[in-house]
């Protein structure tokens, strides 16, 4: 028999059950980074001119710029030239057209990861935009979609493809200029998705992408970018995990999102991503700048995510409330255990009227774990009617992790309406032992409680995503009971 | 059915014992009620029956029917039969009532390897269940004792065992607390589960339950240890005399 005291450590230490490396051949750039590793790489991608230069302003301008320190976060400094920006399969040159040309290799890693592709594609019906490292190589139902208009590729590819879109819209919500890593990434982001959803189109598929990081040392710098335009519909669903590995991996994402008049698109992230050994040691850096701008009258744009890797996640995605009636929604469950560190929470920025938000987070700390959430809500002078309500609840699993709070509000218009809830609660060995004597095993018990926590947020979620979100969850309880 | 043979218990992070060697034996059909002053060792006992590893057993032997119940976890013994209406019900934020309930039928069905109840099927004995013990659709829905008053918390104590339907039913001073007409729903609900096969413990300090639960046998827990059993005459004894006989001298009722 073990004690609870036992069992809730053994799950918060529980071994990250994803890791494991592929191996396949990368062709890697020699670590560091100047103006010549953007010229390589910007060369490989045989990209056009502006941007080019729009990396090189970007690169520019990250040098004059501190990495923030001002996250509830500690970490050993990065070493930005000991990173290899470039890295992508030997095979890139011929990329496959179909899944059938995909290196069974990588079909295996996604098989592990829970991810088969093709029953994916066919029992949900999802759109499923692989990327491997730097580099898609698995892009599906994409003639359906273009019978549609709707364009979905890597963002390299619609370089190529729709480089006046490209340049109209990429920096037009996240700047080169925005933080340290957002620079960062301007300066040297290899791939990603771009999704283009033309007036009045309701996408009719989940659309998805599975990113993984996997050469050592090499940063993943993803660029994201997508645009519904008026009246238009699209859910996006973002996934990912990595390989167990001893370094420190560096993650530095761009997503933004660009809603005209009337649109809507929905974001949904589960994350991850290794969160390192008991000691902390080997974990994914998340560093993510992600912002959506409601441009038109009546947009709306949520954000869920679900953030259960990572040793560190430092990440805020925000949305700008532009348009008169725009709506702007956050929901977001994040676990810190062991030695894992989140700081995490959103921004919403109210500038048109009757503008209106949603903040839900639902943070969950175990073992060593510290998750804080920092929220800002800002209406400004010209967002009459604004509203806001926020809502922060924190669980607690033992008594060595802690829970932060930091909500900050901004109001320039007496005319707002914000209201902000938070909660903390905490599982102890009583409220297990109860549980246990009603006959719930003390995983069980665990599971029960997290999943009852997180069910407004996994609510949000899609159908499909909503399920592997609570397995995820499920898998991270596994083996607490041993 | 439950058998205790000298059992020994103590804190597990403390050397102080705390039951010093009790024997208790239950056969099915009979309600015994255990009395005692503050600090004897009735929540111990009853703890350590539930397989709460805050306390250690360090002599004696339990056995319930016919396994020995120190060898099984607390969520195995639970399957057995055994249940236990805490003298402090814990909160637990963020699970229902009624899904909390469902769960923990749900675990002892699997065990004895029978199908899951469908929602529906829970409603309906549900609902019956809680007219019989006052408990409202309300607090059905409310996390599991979160905002409970501390009535409130104990007939949802009751109500889980009436709905476990347990083979021994053990209440740690499920009366403490309870005004007059709570006291009387909680007693129709234990004289509801009396009989048949099934074996009642309860833990009072105070004789008026035992004139709505009358026990078969009363025992005396004095510092660890049962120093007299009886009749339920004993409990009268009590209540007029408190402790003194018994070497302490301080009234019954607290
Ligand atoms: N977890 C614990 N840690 C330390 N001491 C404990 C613990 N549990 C019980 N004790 C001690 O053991 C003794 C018996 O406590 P117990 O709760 O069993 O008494 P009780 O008979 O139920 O009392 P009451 O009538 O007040 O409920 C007390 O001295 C108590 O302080
Ligand atoms: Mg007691």
């Amino acid at each position: 028999m073990k004690s609870e005291t036992q069992q809730i450590e053994e799950f918060a230490k529980r071994e990250y059950k994803y890791g494991f490396v592929t191996n396949i051949e990368m062709d890697v750039a020699p670590p560091g980074l100047n103006p010549d590793v953007i010229r390589f790489l910007s060369a490989k991608k045989q990209e056009p001119e502006f941007l080019l230069e729009w990396r090189l302003k970007a690169y520019e301008n990250w040098l004059k710029m501190e990495e923030p320190h001002w996250a509830h976060l500690h970490y050993e400094p990065v070493d930005y030239q000991a990173i290899s920006y470039w890295a992508a399969p030997k095979s890139n040159d011929d990329r496959p057209k179909s899944l059938d040309e995909v290196d069974p290799e990588l079909l295996e890693t996604y098989e592990k990861l829970g991810i088969p592709l093709r029953e994916r594609e066919l029992l949900a019906g999802v759109a499923v935009d692989a990327v491997f490292d730097s580099v898609s190589v698995a892009t599906t139902f994409k003639e359906k979609l273009g019978e549609l208009g709707i364009i979905f590729c890597p963002i390299s590819e619609a370089v190529r493809e729709h480089p006046e879109l490209v340049q109209k819209y990429l920096g037009s919500v996240v700047p080169y200029n925005d933080n340290f890593f957002a620079a960062l990434n301007s300066a040297v982001f290899t791939d990603g998705s771009f999704v283009y959803v033309p007036k009045g189109v309701r996408c009719p598929m989940e659309l998805s992408t599975y990113f993984r990081i996997n050469a050592a040392q090499t940063g993943q710098f993803e660029r994201t970018l997508i645009i519904a335009e008026e009246g238009a519909y699209v859910s996006y669903l973002e996934g990912c995990t990595a390989p167990m590995r001893d370094e420190n991996q560096l993650h530095a994402a761009v997503v933004e999102l660009h809603a005209a008049k009337d649109a809507k698109i929905k974001y949904s992230t589960v994350q991850n991503w290794y969160p390192g050994d008991e000691q902390g040691r080997g974990g994914i850096f998340n560093f993510v700048t992600k912002r959506g701008k409601c441009a038109g009258d009546r947009s709306k744009i949520s954000w869920t995510q679900v953030e259960t890797g990572s040793a560190i996640t430092w990440k805020y995605p925000s949305v700008i409330l532009l348009g008169d009636e725009s709506v702007g929604e956050f929901y977001s469950v994040a676990l810190a255990r062991g030695r894992q560190q989140a700081d995490t929470g959103t921004k919403m920025i109210h500038l048109g009227r009757n503008t209106s938000s949603t903040i839900v987070s639902k943070g969950i700390s175990a073992g060593h774990g510290q998750n804080s959430y920092r929220g800002l809500v800002k209406i400004n002078k010209a967002a009459d009617n604004a509203r806001n309500y926020s809502q922060c609840d924190s669980l607690l699993i033992g008594d060595q992790c802690g829970a932060h709070t930091f909500p900050y509000i901004e109001i320039r218009n007496p005319s707002a309406t914000v209201e902000h809830e938070a909660s903390t609660s905490k599982i102890g060995e009583d409220q297990i032992f109860y549980c246990r004597q009603r006959g719930i095993s003390a995983e069980d018990a665990v599971g029960m409680i997290v999943n009852g926590f997180c069910k407004e947020v996994f609510r949000e979620l899609p159908m499909e995503f909503a399920v592997e979100a609570q397995k995820l969850l499920g898998v991270s309880l596994e083996g607490s009971v041993g | 059915m439950l058998s205790i043979k000298n059992l020994h218990a103590k804190v597990a992070s403390e050397p102080r014992e705390i039951l010093h060697g009790i024997d208790l034996d239950i056969r099915p059909g009979e309600v015994h009620a255990i009395m005692g002053p503050n600090g004897s060792g009735k929540s111990t006992l009853v703890q350590v029956l539930a397989g709460n590893e805050v306390y250690e057993v360090t002599d004696g032997s339990v056995a319930f029917l016919g396994k020995d119940l120190l060898e099984l976890d607390p969520e195995d013994r639970a399957c057995e039969g055994i249940f236990v209406a805490f003298q402090y019900p814990v909160e637990i934020p963020g699970i229902s009532n009624a899904y909390f309930l469902r769960a923990a039928l749900n675990a002892k069905r699997a065990y004895h390897g029978e199908p899951e109840l469908d929602a529906m099927e829970f409603l309906t004995q549900a609902r019956a269940k809680m007219k019989e013990l006052g408990v409202t659709p309300e607090m059905l829905n409310r996390p599991v004792n979160v905002g409970f008053s501390g009535g409130e918390k104990k007939r949802n104590e009751v109500f889980q065992m009436s709905m476990l339907d347990p083979r021994l039913a053990i209440l740690d001073e499920t009366d403490s607390g309870l005004d007059i007409d709570a006291l009387k729903t909680v007693a129709e609900g234990v004289n509801a589960l009396r009989g048949g096969d099934r074996g009642i413990l309860v833990v009072t300090h105070y004789q008026r339950l035992l004139d709505y639960i009358v026990p078969d046998v009363v025992h005396v827990l004095v510092n660890g240890k049962i120093a007299r059993s009886g009749g339920k005459e004993l409990a009268l004894e009590l209540e007029e005399r408190g402790y003194v006989d018994y070497g302490i001298n301080q009234p019954a009722t607290v």
